[in-house]
Parts: C-alpha cells; sequence; structure tokens
C-alpha cells in the first residue's frame, strides 16, 4: 500500500516536471482553464486534431479533449446540433447547412487527395480521361495501361466522406464510379487496402500517404505536399473545423491555437498545407 | 408488513417488465417514423427491392438484404459440420481433462475482439483468396469464412450444453444395453438435444446477420448484386456504418431506418423460430 501512493507521487512529480511552462509558448493561453471540449467529423483532420489535443491536455491537466472521427457530414451535422464542440469537415459546410445551424466555419489548412497504388504496379502515371475510364470501369485490367494483365480492383469511400467528394469533383469531374468498385471506411481503411492489394487503385489524403502506397501521377503532375501547395495540383480542398455560432471559452481557444504558429507548424507535420 | 414489501417489490419488477417491453416495440415505431421520409418518396417496395443510387435518387436496400444473406447463411453453413464436432467430442467422445480444456478455449474465444479476426482476415484471408481464386479478394468467401469462425462458439456452447442436459439414465440405459461412446451419441444424446441445438443454430445465425465489423472489413461493401462467393457484398449493418456519416436530413441517411427494420424484421423472425422450436421440445417431452 504505502509502495504504490509513493509510486503514484513520483509520477505525479514526474508529470509536473513534464509540463513545465516555456516562456512565450501559444499553450500558455489555456492556463487556468478547465473542462472538455469534444471533437468529431472528418477523418482527415484526426492526426492533426489528437496532436494538438496531446500537447494542451500534457500541459494542462484539467482540460479534457475527446477526437472521434466519422466524416465531414457528420461533423457538420453533430457540432449543429450541439452533440461536439467542433465538427471538422474536408469541405466547406453548404449554405444551407450554414445557415440551418447557424456555422461558424474556420479554415486552417489544405489537402490534397491524390490518387494512390500497390508499390509493386509498374503504372505510376495516368491521364484525367483515363482515371475516369478507369473508375466508370470502362477500363477494367491493368494490361491496357501497360500493367499486369489483372482485373483492376476499384477501392472507392461512402458518400458521406469529403475525401470522396474532393475526388469525385475534381478528378473525375462527377463521373460515374462502378458498382464493383469496394467501399473501405477511412482513409486509414483505404491506405490499408490498397498496401495489401498488388491491383488496387484507390484514393488518399496526401496527408495519409506514406511508404505503402505510390502516388500516381495524374496528367503529368504528382500528388506531393509541393504540388498541392503550389497549386500545380488541381484535386485540393481545404480542412474546416465548424462551430455553432460564434466558438467560446475552451473551444474558442482550441480553434485559435490552431491557427498559432505551432497550430499551423502540426498541421504542416502532419501533411498538411498551412493557411498562415 | 411482508405483503405491502411483497407488493411493492411486485409493481417495481411488472414496471421493469412493461419499460422493457415497450421500449422494444418504441424502437421499431421510432424507426418508422424517422424513415417515413424515405418511405414516403417513390414506390415502397423499390426501397425494399431496387438498387442503390443516391445520384439518381433511388435509395434501394435490395441488394444489402441479398448481402446479408450471402454471407451469413454460408457463414452458419461453414460453422456447423465444426461446431458440431467440437460440441460431440465435449459432450462425450472425449475424456473430462479434454473437455475441461475445450470448453475454457471456446468461452475464451468469445471473447477475443471482432476487430482481430476482421484484421487477421486483411492482412492473411484476403490476399491468399486473392492469389489463389481470383476475384478483389474482399468478397463474400472472405467475410463468411471468418465470421464462421466468430459465431462457432456460440454454437458450441448450445451444442454442447443440450447434449451433457440430456437425462443421465437415458444414457446409462444405453450403455448398459451394450451401445457404445458413438452410438450412445449419435443415437440417444443427439435425438433427445436435437431442440437445445437448432435454437443455437438460430441464434447463431442472428448473430451471422446483426454482425457488422467483419462484412465491413472483409466484404468489400460493394453495391452490386454479388453473383459468386468471389464477389464482394455489402450487408445491411455494414451500410448503416457507412451511410451514417451523411447529411441528418438526407434520404442517404433515413435508409438507415429502411436497413433497421429489415433488421429487426429478421431477428423477430429467428426469435419467432426459436419459440417455435422450444415449443415443439415441450410438446415432444
Amino acid at each position: 500500500m504505502k509502495q504504490s501512493s509513493a509510486l503514484v507521487l513520483v509520477l505525479l512529480l514526474l508529470s509536473c516536471c513534464m509540463a513545465a511552462p516555456c516562456l512565450g509558448d501559444p499553450l500558455d493561453a489555456f492556463s487556468g482553464q478547465k473542462g472538455t471540449i469534444k471533437i468529431a467529423g472528418g477523418t482527415a483532420h484526426i492526426p492533426v486534431m489528437t496532436e494538438a489535443a496531446k500537447r494542451i491536455m500534457t500541459r494542462h491537466n484539467d482540460i479534457s479533449i475527446t477526437v472521434a472521427g466519422g466524416g465531414s457530414g457528420l461533423g457538420i451535422k453533430q457540432a449543429g446540433e450541439r452533440l461536439v464542440d467542433i465538427g471538422n469537415s474536408g469541405r466547406e459546410p453548404k449554405p444551407e447547412e450554414i445557415e440551418r445551424y447557424g456555422l461558424a466555419v474556420y479554415k486552417w489548412a489544405i489537402d490534397g487527395v491524390g490518387v494512390v497504388v500497390h508499390p509493386k504496379n509498374p503504372v505510376t502515371s495516368l491521364s484525367s480521361e483515363q482515371l475516369k475510364d478507369i473508375f466508370s470501369g470502362k477500363i477494367d485490367n491493368w494490361k491496357s495501361l501497360g500493367g499486369p494483365d489483372h482485373a483492376i480492383t476499384l477501392y472507392t469511400r461512402d458518400e458521406a466522406s469529403g475525401t470522396r467528394e474532393v475526388f469525385w469533383e475534381k478528378a473525375l469531374s462527377k463521373g460515374p464510379i462502378s458498382p464493383k468498385a469496394l467501399f473501405t471506411a477511412s482513409n486509414g481503411a483505404m491506405k490499408t487496402a490498397v498496401a495489401n492489394d498488388p491491383y488496387a487503385i484507390g484514393y488518399v489524403s496526401v496527408g495519409h500517404m506514406d511508404k505503402s502506397i505510390v502516388p500516381v501521377t495524374l496528367d503529368g503532375v504528382t500528388p506531393t505536399l509541393e504540388t498541392v501547395k503550389n497549386g500545380g495540383y488541381k484535386v485540393s480542398r481545404g480542412l474546416f473545423s465548424n462551430t455553432k455560432g460564434e466558438p467560446q471559452g475552451l473551444t474558442r481557444l482550441f480553434i485559435d491555437y490552431l491557427f498559432t504558429s505551432e497550430g499551423q507548424k502540426i498541421a504542416a507535420d502532419k501533411g498538411f498545407i498551412p493557411v498562415k | 408488513m411482508k405483503t405491502s414489501g411483497d407488493a411493492i417489490a411486485k409493481a417495481f419488477f411488472l414496471s421493469c417488465a412493461g419499460i422493457s417491453a415497450v421500449m422494444t416495440s418504441a424502437v421499431f415505431l421510432f424507426m418508422i417514423v424517422l424513415g417515413l421520409p424515405l418511405f414516403r418518396k417513390g414506390s415502397f417496395m423499390d426501397i425494399w427491392m431496387g438498387t442503390w443510387s443516391p445520384a439518381e435518387g433511388v435509395f434501394g436496400i435490395g441488394h444489402m438484404i441479398a448481402g446479408t444473406f450471402w454471407i451469413a447463411i454460408p457463414a452458419v453453413v461453414l460453422s456447423l459440420p465444426l461446431s458440431l464436432g467440437t460440441s460431440f467430442v465435449i459432450a462425450g467422445l472425449g475424456g473430462p481433462r479434454l473437455r475441461e480444456t475445450l470448453i475454457s478455449l471456446v468461452r475464451f474465444m468469445t471473447g477475443i475482439p471482432t476487430v482481430i479476426y476482421g484484421f487477421l482476415g486483411i492482412f492473411l484471408l484476403v490476399p491468399l483468396i486473392r492469389e489463389e481464386l481470383g476475384g478483389p479478394g474482399m468478397c463474400v468467401l472472405a467475410a463468411s469464412m471468418v465470421l464462421a469462425v466468430l459465431i462457432t462458439p456460440t454454437m458450441v456452447l448450445f451444442f454442447s450444453h443440450s447434449l451433457m442436459a440430456v437425462d443421465p439414465a437415458h444414457v446409462q440405459a444405453a450403455r448398459a444395453l451394450g451401445a457404445g461412446r458413438i452410438q450412445r451419441l449419435l443415437y440417444v444424446m443427439l435425438p433427445e438435444a436435437l431442440g437445445g441445438m437448432a435454437t443455437g443454430l438460430v441464434l447463431a445465425l442472428g448473430r451471422a446477420l446483426g454482425d457488422t465489423l467483419i462484412a465491413l472489413m472483409l466484404a468489400g461493401n460493394a453495391l452490386g448484386m454479388p453473383a459468386g462467393f468471389l464477389d464482394p457484398a455489402r450487408t445491411l449493418t455494414g451500410h448503416i456504418a457507412l451511410v451514417q456519416a451523411a447529411d441528418y436530413d438526407s434520404l442517404e441517411f433515413r435508409s438507415i431506418f429502411a436497413c433497421g427494420i429489415a433488421l429487426y424484421l429478421f431477428t423477430t423472425a429467428s426469435v419467432i423460430a426459436v419459440r417455435f422450436i422450444e415449443r415443439g421440445k415441450k410438446e415432444a417431452a
């Protein structure tokens, strides 16, 4: 009994030391605050949200921040119904959504959506026309594109996905997607699916790309942070955080934090393009 | 004092039972009311039989209903021989030590989170099916095989429980007549246990129909109608999981309640089936 309480004391002291304040730190804005912030919505936002939440909660023990996914539609809906404090979306909320819920909308980063294939796939460059034919099912074998003689496995996302919306609007020009396409539930699930299927083609947000998958050059432009940043790669979108009405208290501080140099650096570290 | 205490307790328990009953029916009504905007639009039958194509304003869940059965029925068929064999060993063929080991193993299996089966499926089974059998890999077969593993413990526990509940006097009598272990199992225990085993089968089917994650991760969730075991399919539960993020006022979102009603009716049907089986068992006894 005595030993365990001593251990708790040591851990407490340690956590106090780790939380030692630095001068001019944007996290100081949260000093003396307590309470919870509930965040949900777009899955592309999650890495940034959890990192920001981790930094704030490590320093300020009285603040608790929860981050959930659910997709852009859910983020807007739940923020509008006050089920969460901040609802994230990978698309700008529609005018009727803003009006119905009285949303305040904050765009804090830009994201590109790139076509991806398995690392073993020799096809790493496509034209917009080829891409549309692949997703509509007109081209259904890799052979005609210079790849192996094997059927193409299409991966897509559900209608509520902001990633799908950007891809569908800007890469497919709202063209059809074959009913044979397989559906994944998130950016992460898409990456896992494509990384495990040598004949796959799918799309993920540029911030989620890593070595397990290979980006496909579209009309001569490869989707990378650079090309999305300089506007050369066109399949891109803003990352939004939405609140019902002007954010107050802790929620206000959190939104402001996203726009500080530290918040913007977190977004950049997670693969997005900062707005400031 | 005692009688008034009894009365209070009785009233309390009755109201508990009443609340449960009301809630169960309220859920059904709630789904109908929330689904109304969808049911009002277009033909009622189109929802249950039609295709899913939100861009054209068509919100049919017919393929999801078909996909649900395409995955659940083979899962039960695959799991049945596995569960029968295991429960035979537990109930009669194995020694007491083997029985204890198997039972604790099966109980342990019920505790494994579904997502672990799902991930094993993605990394091991899906590539194997794609390379060896063709197709996209994420398909009916992958989902039913993993689902079969998932529902096997339910079946084994029900099967072995019913087999072991057989009157020992009957088993002893058969033994005295010179019946061997397998003969006792097949001709004495099995016929008597059939009712309870059928209940287990129906409950396992209910679990297979209601499972979400396995099909969501492994069946591919494509919108087309599956034409074979290597084709992808979307289940009702998987559809709910994918569509729940849609705008609340959209008809896509309302289709969730149509799926809910379909699942509710399937569950009701399987519960009624269980009741019939148990009544038949009582009348036979």
